[in-house]
Order: structure tokens, then sequence, then C-alpha cells
């Protein structure tokens, strides 16, 4: 069982989400898409588990069938 | 219909206006709000006199700031109020966070037993300010309360500082060896030099109401995102004494203040968060936030203490408690450079500290204030999912960000702590506080530490003597005068440790094997004397 929910950021989290959003500040909507799907590639390769992402995908599908 | 009677501290003609003093005194204080009130009471308690000056004579109207932290509370209670605060206010330590109507997340701020002050109290402002009032005057010839004395400029002198003053029987100007700028986010003081405050505003409104209702809601601090009751926005709720309970809602940048500050229509809002119209309205407000500092906080002989220095947004309670710790800081170093004890140096480590904690409020303000206001279609997607994942996930949980509540910054790395790596508290830390029996009383680490250096030791007593400086062993339970009594201290400071603890209580330096020389080395660099080899 893949526990997708574990946190591993710690207080790093406020750290990141904080660069994320100064990442995206006075970008186009279509320009932010753009950045998301390349840090999702980015982190999908540092993650390198098919295993996992596979599940990963899965959760953040959730969303839509609802 | 307020149930808090204001009550006008009076004025009296000050004595230069008779020409009957110099007119120069060693500290002046500019602002009697809770900053510049506890700054005379530290100084006050280390025997130095101040003058104290502001340009009202009632206490703040309005709760404004409301919630206290326990390392507040412990630098209140080291200066003889902390008792009284927490028997008045609401004690909590629980915070729960709604999305909608559905609880996401709640947490415990302390979730340990063994300290004598709690996580948080409720108090509104004018209670902490009447108490620190009162309080002040304990001290009649060392602290000179000046009420409706407004400063209207000041000025640098080569050794001090001028201020000239407006009061109802005239103007008069009076000359200070140093001069407190407690005077709050719009300081005077501060104009009167040309700082500049730099920082950022942000582009959104909130209400802020103090509302009167006979209910019985948990001590709690809650927050909703989004709730049902105040579309798409976000909502708090606090519970303070006297069945007062603070809310702020979130209203969009557009809102126009003067409309929304209106009873007409601040009630209906209030009525859908509370689902009833029993209450009446005792203060409103309409806030933009805004983080902003000075590049400095010592100017020569100018020193800003508190809002005057730093302001921040209020979601973590990091305004009010920022300030005190503020003049936790300052109060031991100002009075041992006013006795000749160390130089300018020290005054100018209150700057370094203290910017160190701005800094940290600042940057944990901020994302709060962020992650609760998002300024885009992007971040408003972020914030959405966070929250929608943080249903079942831990991870998105932790990035819910409704403040991250004040707790107490460390100097760690800073130039007056002495490296330790063996130290189980480390150097720069505030100290923790724990129960303890002597001689069959129960006792508080903290109460017995005070406001003077002190060496701490824990176990085996290491028999040092050090500048003279008083020594509190703790000894394991049962065994000496100073016990430990079910094993926090122990496990809090580590047995066999010694430490060194500043007059703030923040560790300076710890030892596994004290001898008297590295001691008097720590001590020195506590002072910043290590330069000059002066021993304090």
């Amino acid at each position: 069982m893949i526990d997708l929910g574990r946190d591993h950021l710690g207080a790093d989290g406020d750290v990141f989400y904080a660069a994320l959003l100064k990442a995206h500040e006075g970008f186009s909507p279509e320009d932010s898409a753009r950045l998301n799907a390349r840090l999702v590639l980015i982190l999908a390769n540092q993650v390198g588990d098919r295993e996992v992402l596979q599940a990963a995908l899965e959760k953040a599908m959730e969303r839509f069938h609802s | 219909m307020p149930s808090y009677s204001y009550q006008p501290f009076g004025y009296a003609p000050p004595p230069e206006l008779s020409g009957k003093t110099p007119g120069r005194y060693p500290v002046a204080i500019v602002g009697a709000g809770p900053t510049g009130l506890s700054m005379a009471i530290d100084l006050a308690l280390r025997g130095v006199p101040s003058l104290v000056l502001d340009d009202n004579d009632v206490v703040s109207v309005g709760s404004r700031a409301i919630c206290w932290a326990k390392r507040t509370l412990e630098i209140f209670d080291r200066l003889g109020v902390g008792e009284r605060m927490v028997e008045k206010g609401v004690t909590w330590k629980i915070g729960r966070v709604f999305h909608g109507d559905r609880e996401i997340y709640s947490f415990d701020l302390l979730p340990e037993d063994g300290h004598k002050m709690p996580a948080f109290i409720n108090l509104q402002q004018y209670y902490v300010e009447q108490y620190l009032v009162e309080r002040a005057r304990d001290f009649p010839d060392l602290i000179d309360l000046r009420f409706k004395n407004k400063v209207i400029g000041v000025a640098k002198l080569p050794d001090g500082a001028a201020a000239s003053v407006e009061t109802p029987d005239g103007p008069y100007r009076l000359e200070a060896d140093y001069l407190l700028a407690c005077d709050g986010a719009k300081s005077i003081v501060r104009s009167a030099l040309g700082l500049e405050f730099a920082g950022r505003l942000f582009e959104e409104r909130f209400l802020i109401a103090d509302i009167e209702l006979k209910a019985d809601f948990p001590s709690e601090r809650r927050f909703w995102f989004e709730p049902t009751f105040h579309a798409g926005q976000s909502a708090l709720l606090h519970k303070q004494p006297d069945n007062i309970y603070r809310i702020d809602l979130q209203l969009g940048w557009d809102a126009d203040p003067e409309r929304e500050r209106r009873p007409e229509n601040v009630r209906p809002r209030i009525e859908r968060v509370l689902g009833r119209s029993d209450f009446e309205i005792d203060w409103v407000s309409v806030y933009t936030f805004q983080c902003r500092r000075l590049e400095r906080f010592v100017h020569d002989r100018v020193i800003f203490v508190g809002d005057s220095a730093h302001i921040v947004s209020p979601f973590g309670a990091r305004g009010g408690n920022g300030c005190i710790q503020d003049v936790d800081n300052l109060g031991w170093k100002l009075v041992a450079v006013v006795k000749g004890q160390a130089g300018q140096g020290l005054i100018d480590s209150y700057n370094d500290e203290r910017i160190r904690g701005a800094d940290e409020n600042i940057a944990h303000s901020s994302r709060a204030t962020n992650f609760m206001t998002p300024k885009s279609a992007m971040e408003k997607m972020l914030r959405d999912e966070v929250l929608d994942l943080a249903a079942d996930m831990e991870f998105a949980r932790k990035l819910v960000n409704s403040g991250r509540l004040s707790v107490p910054c460390s100097v760690a790395g800073l130039r007056l702590q002495t490296p330790s790596p063996e130290a189980i508290l480390d150097p720069g830390a505030a100290c923790k506080d724990a129960p303890l029996r002597r001689a069959g009383d129960d006792v508080w680490l903290l109460n017995l530490l005070g406001g003077d250096f002190a060496l701490l030791s824990f176990g085996e007593h290491p028999r040092i003597e050090a500048n003279g400086i008083r020594h509190i062993h703790v000894a394991r339970p049962g065994e000496g005068e100073l016990q430990d009594v079910s094993g926090p201290a122990f496990e809090r400071y580590g047995e066999g440790l010694t430490y060194l603890v500043r007059p703030d209580q923040h560790v300076a330096a710890a030892f596994r094997t004290p001898d008297a020389a590295s001691i008097r080395a720590a001590h020195r660099r506590a002072f910043d004397n290590s330069q000059t080899g002066q021993n304090p």
C-alpha cells in the first residue's frame, strides 16, 4: 500500500508553497499551466517509481470522477 | 453597550512647565501601549528610571491585540502581571480549521504538561494596558507616567535625543540619554527621523468586530476557508473574556471601508456567522494588512521597539507577541549599557536579534495572508486543491495555512551566544519552563530564573562559581534542596548539563564539564565584551 498522504516536507512545506506562488507571479494562465507541466515532469523523474506515480495520478484524478 | 468601562488615567502638568527639573532623563519612552509600558516596568525592575509619554489618557479602544502567546505570558509573569492576565483571559490551545462547513484540521499548541503558562490566552488589549499601567504605578520613584503629553518632534543629539512635547498646559522640550520609540505602527518618532518603513500592503480588506453575546462557544480558535455563511471568503472566531467574541471576516479589496463599518451592514454579516441575532456590536474596524519593518531598529540613542519597528498581518498572533519579545530582549541590554557594564555593541545586538524575530514573523504572516487571500487564478487553484486534498492527506493539511501561531524566536548562531554542541536546549533558545519542588513547595523553573544572569545545572552539583553569577541547581527527584518532580526538567535540559542563562531567559551557553574560565568567557560574550575583555 503506497502512503501518498504522509508529510515529507515538514516546516519546509510553507517555504516551498511560497516559492511556488512566487514562481507563478505575473504569469498568464497558459504560462502558469506550462510551468506546472514542466514541474510535474521533473518531479516525476525525481520520484522515479512507476507504481508511486500511477498511484499519485489516480489520487489526483479522484477530483474529476466525483 | 460596551462592558469595559474606560477610566481616564489622569493628567498632571509636567514639572518642566514650572521650570522645576533639568529636563534631562536617562530613558524617555514614547508611547504607553503594551510595548512602552512593559519597557518601563522591565527597566524599573532593574533599577533604571524612565519617563513615559503618551498622547492619550485612556487604554486602547477596541480589543485590538487579543492573542497572547505562552512566551509573552512568561515575560509578563516576570514583569509581575502574568498571573493576573491568565486569570482574566480565556485560555485556549486548540485551533480548528474548516473548509466550507467541514472541519479539515485541528491542532494542539501545547500538547505537553509541566508549564506554568498556557499556550495562549485571549485578552483584550485594553485589559493588558490597564494591568500594565497599574503595575507601573508600583514604581512611583522609577516610572514617571505622563498622559496627554504628545511628542510632536524628535531630534538626535550627540549623546542622546531631544523631544518636543505638547500638553494641555503648553509645550515643553526634554532631553534623554536614550529615547525608546514605542509609539506604534504610525510612529511619530519614525517620521521625525525620516526613516523608511519598507514592506508591502496586502490588497485585501478584513472586517474585525467585537461582539457581545451570551453563549458558550468552546475556548478554541476557529478558522473557516469559504464557509457557507460567508461565501468565498475567510472567517476567524476567537472567544474573549466578558462574553465578547472577536470575528474577522475577509471582505475583498473592492469593499468600501466606510460602508462596511456601518452597523446596518455589519449586523447581517455577523448574524450569518452566528446563526442568531441576540448580540451587541462592541467595536468594529475595517483593516488592510501590511508587513513592514525598519532597516535598522537602533539609530544611535534612538531605539525602535514594537510596532514602530515592524508590523505584520494578524494571522499567527505575531504582532503584539513580537512587541513583548522586543522589550524582553532590549531591557537588560539597555540597563547594562546605562550602568556601564557593556558598550553600545550590546544594544546593536538587540538590532540583530530582533530583526531576526521580525523577519521570521513577517515571513510567516505573509505566507498565511497569501494563502488566505489568493491573488491570481493559479494561486486560487493551488489553494483550492490543497484544501480538497487536506480531507484525507496529511501533507496537504500541513500546507493549509490559517496562520502559524507565535512561538518564541531563537537567537541561535548570533554573536552573544557561545556555540555548545552538547546542549539539549541550544544556545539562543528561550528557556523552557518546568515544575520543580523546593522545601515541600511547588515552584516553576522560569520564576526561579527571574531576570538576572543565572547558572542552571541539572543532576550532579558541578560546584562551580564564576563572576558571582547565582547558581540554580536542580537535583534528581528526592535528592537536593531543589528537585525535578517527575522528569520534565531533566528531559528538557539534559542531566549533567550546566547552562548559562541570559536575563531574558534565553540560553547563552551550555557546558557538560563547566569550568570557571569558560563560564566567564561566555558571560563576557553575552555582554558583547569579548573584544574589550571587560567583565560585567
